[in-house]
């Protein structure tokens, strides 16, 4: 399998007027089509950072991050919310859900500003519901859901368009043990499906399922692992 | 689900929030549909009015010849000119472009006659014309009919000693008193009035006249346009305007209008102020939502689409509202403000609702331009901070 997506001598630095903040320094690495790749590092090392980077989020100050080809910060504002739209779906820590809109209408977000019509779009939708396991909670208000669910609810809405890459954010850092287990066996399932996956995660338990973790620290890519060293060596540090 | 969704249901599940904006313009709309409404009611009094003040344009034959003097004014010799006017010259009058400003034309024809061996002023009118454009006649007895039927001033009364009912002989032809006026202090005391039609025969000038008395409404055009539209199609007549107190009047009920127009457009100001406001700190308020649309991959136009949609659903609330609260409160106010009474305005009146609707939208739409822009611009990272 080729490179999904490539980062080339990655630099960030975040000028707040008072000073300026390197919050990533020089990074390059691939990420193969149908990987699970999980970040980790303390706290302020960048991970964040590095997703929002990766899903054309924000621009880098130098460097280049290419796409299925694509030379992602090469594109202008509004090809570039075209690029996430199609390639690129976020599960964050705080789910993000919208709150006025029901889980199926939150669910449909992406697709709202595709021309498929109106009941497919509540196909599609009803669908990924179904393949998280909510499909009894469709017109509900996210309010009305525990955290999991809502976290459900955020991943079927990642994935709703279909796009190749999953960016994660923490996504079981609001969630207790047991749930994030559920939550990152879902992810898991997906990455068995096809989806390349990329999860920002403090916790070693996560581990599981990835298949490959990348450290970072100050900045800076600290050592790659493949995943079951990652699980022999949790207990020491994160 | 589309972007509109997306709008309609953030309004419709919090509704609280909107609250601000639909009052704020709401206010302001229901404030200009007061003021129009009130000052069209008063405009529609004044020219109601108008008319009750008689003729302000009269029409007479071009002619340097001797004259005999009618409401002070100089009356051409009577069939001595060159320039005749006729009957079917009031048609030709109908036909301006300002023929809706006129509301009534009476036609005269002037001969001086010999009744009871008493020299009088015989004036053939149309009756129904011009008792409307006389309104302050006090009549005794009836309005006469066409057939040989007069109507005689007071002094007529007395000096040819001629009651109610009566008859007298004009030009070998026998006419009854149906109407008396009481004074009026000016000529037509002294003058017999009959129908014009039977004027023409018995002075044998069928179709003639002497002068076309005009009550033109002009409190929103200049009396001096309609007099010299009326000169181009009447081109051997004389077309002249009397100055009235009309004129004073009309000048207040523009002063009010001016005021109107100037109390609207403050208030429109603050309305827009005040929706800017509100909508900037609603963008602010949703600057993660707003990142999180971004992120999931809305354009920019996206944004300014779901923020101007929702502007504008807002927006045509304040303007239904405002309209029902104004035509309300000119219910409330017309009847202080109108010697009338004020008769009160249709609850529905489709232009004005259709004007406060669009007047709303454009100014919500305007005032929400920045804040929308400015949501468009919000950083997409903005989704990723935990909470
Ligand atoms: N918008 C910003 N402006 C200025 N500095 C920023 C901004 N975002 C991040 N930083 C800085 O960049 C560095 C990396 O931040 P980042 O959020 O990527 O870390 P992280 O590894 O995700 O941390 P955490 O585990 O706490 O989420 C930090 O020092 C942070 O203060
Ligand atoms: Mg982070």
């Amino acid at each position: 399998m080729g490179n999904l997506l490539a980062m080339k001598g990655v630099k960030k630095v975040y000028d707040t007027g008072m000073e300026c903040v390197a919050a990533l320094n020089d990074i390059s690495f691939e990420v193969s089509e149908g990987e699970f790749v999980a970040i980790m590092g303390p706290s302020g090392s960048g991970k964040s950072t590095l997703l929002s980077l990766l899903g054309g989020l924000n621009h880098p100050s130098a460097g280049s991050i290419v796409v299925d080809d694509i030379d992602v910060y090469s594109l202008s504002v509004e090809r570039l919310a075209d690029f996430r739209r199609e390639y690129v779906g976020f599960v964050f820590q705080s789910f993000q859900l919208i709150q006025y809109l029901t889980i199926v209408e939150n669910v449909m977000l992406p697709l709202a500003v595709s021309t498929i019509p109106r009941a497919e779009k509540k196909r599609i939708a009803i669908d990924m519901i179904d393949k998280v396991g909510l499909r009894s909670k469709t017109l509900r208000l996210p309010g009305e859901l525990s955290g999991g669910e809502q976290q459900r609810v955020a991943i079927a809405r990642a994935l709703v368009n279909r796009p190749p890459i999953v960016l994660a954010d923490e996504p079981t850092g609001n969630l207790d043990s047991a749930t994030s287990q559920e939550i990152m066996e879902l992810l898991g399932s997906l990455n068995d499906e096809g989806h390349t996956i990329v999860i920002v995660t403090h916790n070693p338990d996560n581990l599981r399922e990835v298949h490959r973790c990348i450290r970072l620290r100050d900045g800076r890519v600290q050592n790659e692992s493949i995943a079951h060293l990652a699980n022999g060596i949790k207990a020491e540090e994160v | 689900m589309n972007l509109y969704n997306i709008s309609f249901n953030n309004l419709r599940r919090r509704k609280a929030k909107m609250v601000f904006t639909v009052l704020g313009l709401a206010i302001a709309i229901s404030t200009v549909v007061t003021l129009i409404t009130v000052s069209k009611a008063m405009n529609a009094e004044i020219a109601e009015r108008l008319d009750e003040y008689g003729a302000n344009i009269v029409i007479v034959p071009k002619s340097d010849d001797l004259s005999l003097t009618y409401g002070g004014m100089a009356v051409s010799g009577i069939s001595l000119g060159a320039h005749k006017i006729y009957e079917k010259d009031t048609d030709r009058i109908q036909g301006i472009k300002n023929r809706d400003n006129i509301k009534i034309i009476a036609p005269k024809l002037l001969n001086a006659a010999t009744i009871v061996q008493r020299n009088v002023l015989v004036v053939g009118v149309r009756f129904d014309d011009e008792l409307a454009l006389k309104k302050w006649w006090r009549l005794t007895g009836r309005r006469p009919g066409v057939n040989h039927e007069a109507i005689i001033g007071s002094e007529v009364r007395v000096k040819l000693q001629l009651g109610l009912q009566q008859s007298f002989d004009l030009r070998g032809e026998t006419f009854v008193v149906a109407g008396i006026l009481e004074p009026t202090g000016s000529q037509d005391d002294g003058i017999v009035f009959i129908d014009l039609k039977q004027a023409q025969r018995i002075f044998g000038k069928p179709g003639e006249l002497s002068l076309i008395e005009v009550a033109a409404l002009c409190y929103d055009c200049p009396i001096e346009e309609i007099v010299r539209q009326t000169s181009e199609k009447l081109p051997e007549a004389r077309v002249m305007a009397i100055r009235q107190t009309i004129e004073s009047k009309m000048e207040a009920m523009h002063r009010f209008e001016h005021f109107s127009y100037g109390i609207s457009i403050v208030v429109l100001l603050v309305a827009a102020l005040i929706v800017t406001t509100t909508m900037t700190a609603s963008v602010n308020e949703r600057t993660r939502e707003i990142g999180v649309f971004r992120a999931i991959g809305f354009r920019q136009t996206h944004i300014m689409k779901i923020i101007l949609s929702e502007a504008f659903l807002t927006c045509l609330i304040a303007g239904a509202v405002g309209y029902f609260v104004g035509v309300g409160a000119a219910r409330i106010v017309s009847p202080l403000l109108l010697m009338n009474g004020g008769e009160s305005s249709p609850l529905m009146n489709y232009p004005l609702l259709g004007g406060s609707l669009a007047l709303a939208v454009f100014i919500g739409i305007l005032a929400s331009i920045y804040p929308a822009f400015k949501a468009s611009r919000l950083d997409p990272t903005l989704a990723l901070r935990a909470l």
